[in-house]
């Protein structure tokens, strides 16, 4: 492959990371707010939490991302194109992960709450010290099926001319024939991607776990035997 | 700090003024009126299911009564005065009535994301504002005092039962309260490892002068250290005796037939 078509490839390489890991980000932060929001005391803060995680977990990326690109600017705003996309990601996938998020915080059990209360913590150090520390451990593993869930959404800025990974193949693929070929290389390339996430995650997960002074064995059966 | 109006004498620690907590249309606690002690080791005993509990976490402020007042050390529990009247306490006056107050759980409850040292520290710190070399200080002295000086670097997952109990018995006096409710402490551990935490209780009780409540089926336990046993059912005190009194001659009825069934079980 001639240089100029590998620069492609980089340039879509890097837009794609950027797109999750930027998109993943951004998307902890509304999966945070929103998750807690559904676990608020109050009314209204868990009235806010709902409609955005049922809105935005009902739209679909791409309809969100063509209204960020093209009907936003009709209001006068003209938001940098992956700007746009890392935002219509991150509302979608923050969306799925607040209810990660609450489901966790739910299933920390209440008497750790009533030890804390007991021992006169403030509610934000309830949460803060006790409940967060316990609840993101639970949160690992479902995280990483949503941190590959949006690896693969960001293959849509491609339909917006960002130039991510799909884009440069599809760009390839136009200029060299070989669509087998690169559609094949594509695959793997984002098979390859998705690897590399999980394996962070799964280092995430064990340093999580250890945390609580619990260990993570290794191998599909892992858990099992440690049972036995 | 103005004085509550119906203000106990000053020998009173734990004042229960026609308490009533109901969970749906289950009548837990009818009219209950008690008082302890300063100083005092009161044991709780009866059936389960009777409300004991209910009682202990009243007190640690986790539920609220449906009516009546509490008391502790001449001030309202879970109602403050405004006006003249009395009203549902606002966080900030529940935070000042638990900073006297302490509660050791059945199941522990000790915080797995910190190890044992910072299980003892943490409340000491945020809650108290102690140093951290105080707060460290202190509990290395409970540490030691229960037998765990070896344990401090551990996680709560790698100890056991009795060990992890002992620990939250050192976490709760770490903030020094004056009153100390205990629920089922041994419920949940390996008979074996029973004697170890009880033994720790005990020590606890001859040499402070906390005011200690306690619900336990230990009744062994509650004959050694308690000054009063109070025979629960039904939602009300029915006998309240000194231990040698109420486990030997029991006055009342129920308070026989429940000895019985419980000590004829431990035979």
């Amino acid at each position: 492959m001639s240089s100029g078509l590998m620069s492609y490839v980089w340039e879509g390489l890097g837009n794609t990371l950027l797109l999750t890991v930027f998109g993943a980000l951004l998307g902890l932060v509304f999966a945070f707010i929103a998750g807690l929001g559904r676990s608020s005391e109050r009314t209204w803060v868990r009235g806010i939490a709902m409609v955005y995680t049922e809105i935005f977990r009902g739209f679909p990326s791409l309809v969100l991302l063509f209204a960020l690109i093209f009907i936003v600017p009709t209001f006068g705003y003209q938001l940098n194109p992956l700007f746009a996309g890392i935002l219509a990601l991150a509302l979608n996938i923050g969306a799925y992960a607040a209810e990660v998020v609450r489901g966790a915080v739910k299933a920390v059990p209440p008497g750790q709450i009533e030890a804390a209360i007991a021992l006169n913590f403030t509610p934000w150090q309830r949460l803060r010290k006790v409940v967060l520390p316990q609840a993101v451990v639970a949160m690992i593993p479902p995280f990483t099926n949503n941190l590959i869930e949006l690896l693969k959404a960001t293959s849509l800025v491609s339909l917006v001319y960002i130039s991510d990974l799909t884009f440069s193949a599809q760009l390839i693929r136009a200029s060299t024939g070989e669509t087998a070929l690169v559609f094949f290389g594509l695959l793997v390339g984002y098979g390859v991607i998705a690897l590399f996430f999980t394996a962070i995650m799964k280092l995430l997960e064990r340093m999580a776990a250890r945390s609580l002074g619990r260990t993570v064995p290794s191998g599909l059966f892992g858990r099992k035997e440690v049972a036995a | 700090m103005s004085e509550p109006y119906s203000s106990p004498s000053s020998d009173v620690m734990i004042q229960f003024d026609r308490v009533v907590k109901k969970f749906g249309d289950h009548v837990v606690l009818r009219e209950l009126d008690f008082s302890v002690k300063p100083g005092e080791f009161v044991t709780l005993i009866g059936p389960s299911g009777s409300g004991k509990t209910t009682i202990l976490r009243l007190l640690m402020t986790l539920e609220t009564a449906d009516d009546g007042t509490i008391q502790v050390g001449g001030e309202y529990l879970s109602h403050m005065e405004r006006g003249g009247k009395l009203v549902p306490a606002d966080e900030r006056h529940l935070r000042n009535q638990r900073k006297r107050i302490g509660m050791v759980f059945q199941q522990f409850n000790l915080f797995p994301n910190m190890k044992v040292l910072q299980n003892v520290t943490e409340a000491p710190v945020r809650a108290l504002g102690l140093s951290k070399a105080e707060a460290e200080q202190r509990a290395r002295e409970l540490l030691e005092m229960v037998g765990l000086s070896d344990k401090i670097d551990a996680h709560p997952m790698q100890l056991s039962g009795g060990q992890q109990q002992r620990v939250a018995i050192a976490r709760a006096l770490a903030m020094r309260p004056q009153v100390l409710l205990l629920d089922e402490v041994t419920s949940a551990l390996d008979p074996e490892l029973v004697a170890g935490v009880l033994a720790v209780l005990k020590e606890i009780a001859r040499t402070t002068d906390i005011t200690f409540l306690c619900v336990t089926h230990e009744m062994q336990f509650a004959q050694d250290v308690s000054d009063r046993v109070m025979m629960f059912d039904q939602g009300q005190v029915i006998e309240d005796a000194p231990p040698e009194q109420l486990f030997t001659q029991p006055a009342h009825e129920r308070t026989r037939s429940f000895l019985h069934a419980v000590i004829d079980r431990a035979v």
